[in-house]
């Protein structure tokens, strides 16, 4: 099959081209160490503050505000374990949600070994948080508030700027976890109160491995990682210098346009959503039908598993994911879908779709036409249909 | 993820004997739709010799692999047989399965004893 249809974006984008001519020079003839004081050591430092620069315009914020790092999973750690361990004296204290993604939920399992208390705020079925129940859960000893942008799997969006808002009036910092936000909604650091931010290259088409902090300006916060004077003394080690600039590059391309980009994949969510609910029946969709990122879809089709589904797909040339057990390599279905009050056997069942600007009507057309007979097929063989 | 044998993908895309048996001789049903995956077997017996089998499954790609395969490996054979027949087996005949999906064989053998089981109750024979 030659066809390609690569509907799993929330998972990882293509590097645009345009990145990767920016990265070239620095995989090639610049390979100085920005540390340097030579020339090719010059000029890797000047790329890499242009970088720096151009998240900074992309996020409206200061460009000293800006960390690299080596993605989004050493981000949230970084915020996380930072601010802990950086305000403990103040309280141990931390609240996020039970969506979050594992690089946020486990850090914390680990913080609670050392003596913090997490809450783990519910979400409502459509996988958003009631701003009540984070009220009731803020404490004297809080000192960290973590809550995703985004959902990466049901792509629900947070009310990030009221809890920003009940952050800042109870003094307490607020972290963010917006890699899958990043490219699909517009952020304006200086309109919504928020002290740290995580974000990673490849999921706006930059290069996989590298990512930035947001730290804003007087947040108290411990490295993560010792050595070197890179990063302003805050993240040791040789900066992965093509890698920045490709993520640079990368966030100037996915924030330009911005709204004409996110109208285009609402479109083709809608007739995706749309098409997928009148030809199937028994089909849930997961998250909240407009407070969600433009270009995700999660559905589950009940009596069937979802990994069956994606190697259907796959032949039919179409890339797509699952948050059932065997695609998350354990026993349970995923997290997100069983916290928003989905029983095991449906969310076994659950098919992402997530859409980039690279995506045609005509391969959403092709999904439709590919997804009916699939299902049917498995549901045919499958012994929980007629247990209605 | 890991990659399925060749064999897994056929016995996956071209499940064999899929489907039910209206006046079956023993039905057996193993798994937990809580872990994703159900299989359900229907044999007919006669003589002893399982002359036809039916399933159904819900699950990955292995937990029907493995569905189809030891309906080939049980059909024909009498019912001693089909109750020696394990789980590495039903693996093996599949040129093997990634290690995480290891457990979805046990279905497999554990099905065809549930469904036999249910012809010794319901034919009044003991084990």
């Amino acid at each position: 099959m030659d066809k390609n249809i690569y509907l799993d974006n929330a998972a990882t984008t293509k590097l645009s081209s345009e990145a990767l001519d920016s990265m070239m020079p620095y995989l090639t003839v610049g390979y100085g160490n920005p540390s340097s004081i030579y020339s090719i050591g010059r000029e890797s430092r000047k790329a890499i503050e242009s970088a720096r620069e151009q998240v900074a315009k992309a996020l409206s914020c200061d460009s000293n505000e800006i960390y690299f790092t080596s993605g989004g999973s050493e981000s949230d750690n970084w915020a996380i374990k930072g601010v802990a361990f950086a305000n403990e004296n103040k309280g141990k204290h931390i609240i996020t949600t039970s969506i979050e993604h594992h690089a946020v939920l486990h850090t914390c399992k680990y913080l609670e070994k050392y003596g913090f208390e997490i809450t783990y705020l519910p979400v409502k079925s459509n996988g958003i948080i009631d701003i009540n129940d984070l009220k009731k859960a803020i404490r004297k000893d809080t000192i960290l508030i973590s809550i995703m942008y985004a959902n990466n799997e049901i792509g629900s969006i947070q009310p990030i700027k009221e809890i920003g808002e009940m952050a800042k009036e109870h003094n307490i910092y607020f972290h963010t976890d917006a890699v899958q936000a990043i490219g699909n909604i517009p952020i304006n650091l200086k309109e919504v109160n928020i002290d740290l931010l995580s974000l990673s290259a490849h999921k706006f088409h930059g290069p996989k491995g590298v990512g930035v902090l947001y730290i804003r300006k007087g947040v108290k916060i411990s490295n993560m990682i010792h050595g070197g004077g890179q990063e302003k003394n805050m993240r040791a080690g040789t900066e992965n210098v093509a890698g920045i600039v490709g993520l640079g590059k990368a966030i100037e391309l996915a924030t330009i346009d911005i709204e004409k980009k996110s109208k285009y994949l609402i479109t083709l969510r809608e007739r995706l959503i749309k098409g997928i609910m009148e030809s199937i029946p028994d089909t849930i969709l997961n998250g909240d039908p407009i407070n969600r990122l433009p270009g995700n879809v999660n559905v589950c089709f009940k009596y069937i598993e979802g990994e069956s589904i994606l190697l259907m797909l796959e032949i039919k040339g179409i890339c797509a994911s699952s948050g059932s057990a065997c695609t998350s390599g354990s026993l349970n279905p995923s997290h997100v879908l069983l916290a928003i009050g989905l029983p095991h056997e449906i969310a076994h069942g659950s098919l992402r779709l997530t859409l980039s600007e690279e995506n045609t009507q005509e391969e959403i057309e092709y999904v439709l036409e590919t997804l009916p007979p699939i299902i049917q097929n498995l549901r045919n063989m499958s012994p929980l249909i007629n247990k209605k | 993820m890991e990659d399925y044998s060749k064999k897994v993908m056929d016995h996956f895309f071209n499940p064999r004997n899929v489907g039910e048996i209206e006046d079956a001789d023993g039905i057996g049903e193993v798994g937990n739709p809580r872990c994703g995956d159900i299989m359900r077997m229907y044999i007919k017996v006669k003589e002893n010799i399982i002359t036809d089998i039916k399933f159904k499954t819900f699950g990955c790609g292995a937990a029907v692999a493995t569905s189809s395969m030891v309906t080939e490996m049980v059909k024909g054979k009498n019912i001693n047989e089909a109750l020696e027949i394990t789980n590495k087996q039903v693996a093996e005949a599949l040129d093997g399965l990634p290690p995480v999906k290891m457990h979805c064989s046990n279905l497999a053998e554990a099905g065809i004893k549930a469904a036999i089981d249910d012809y010794y109750k319901k034919n009044g024979k003991g084990k």
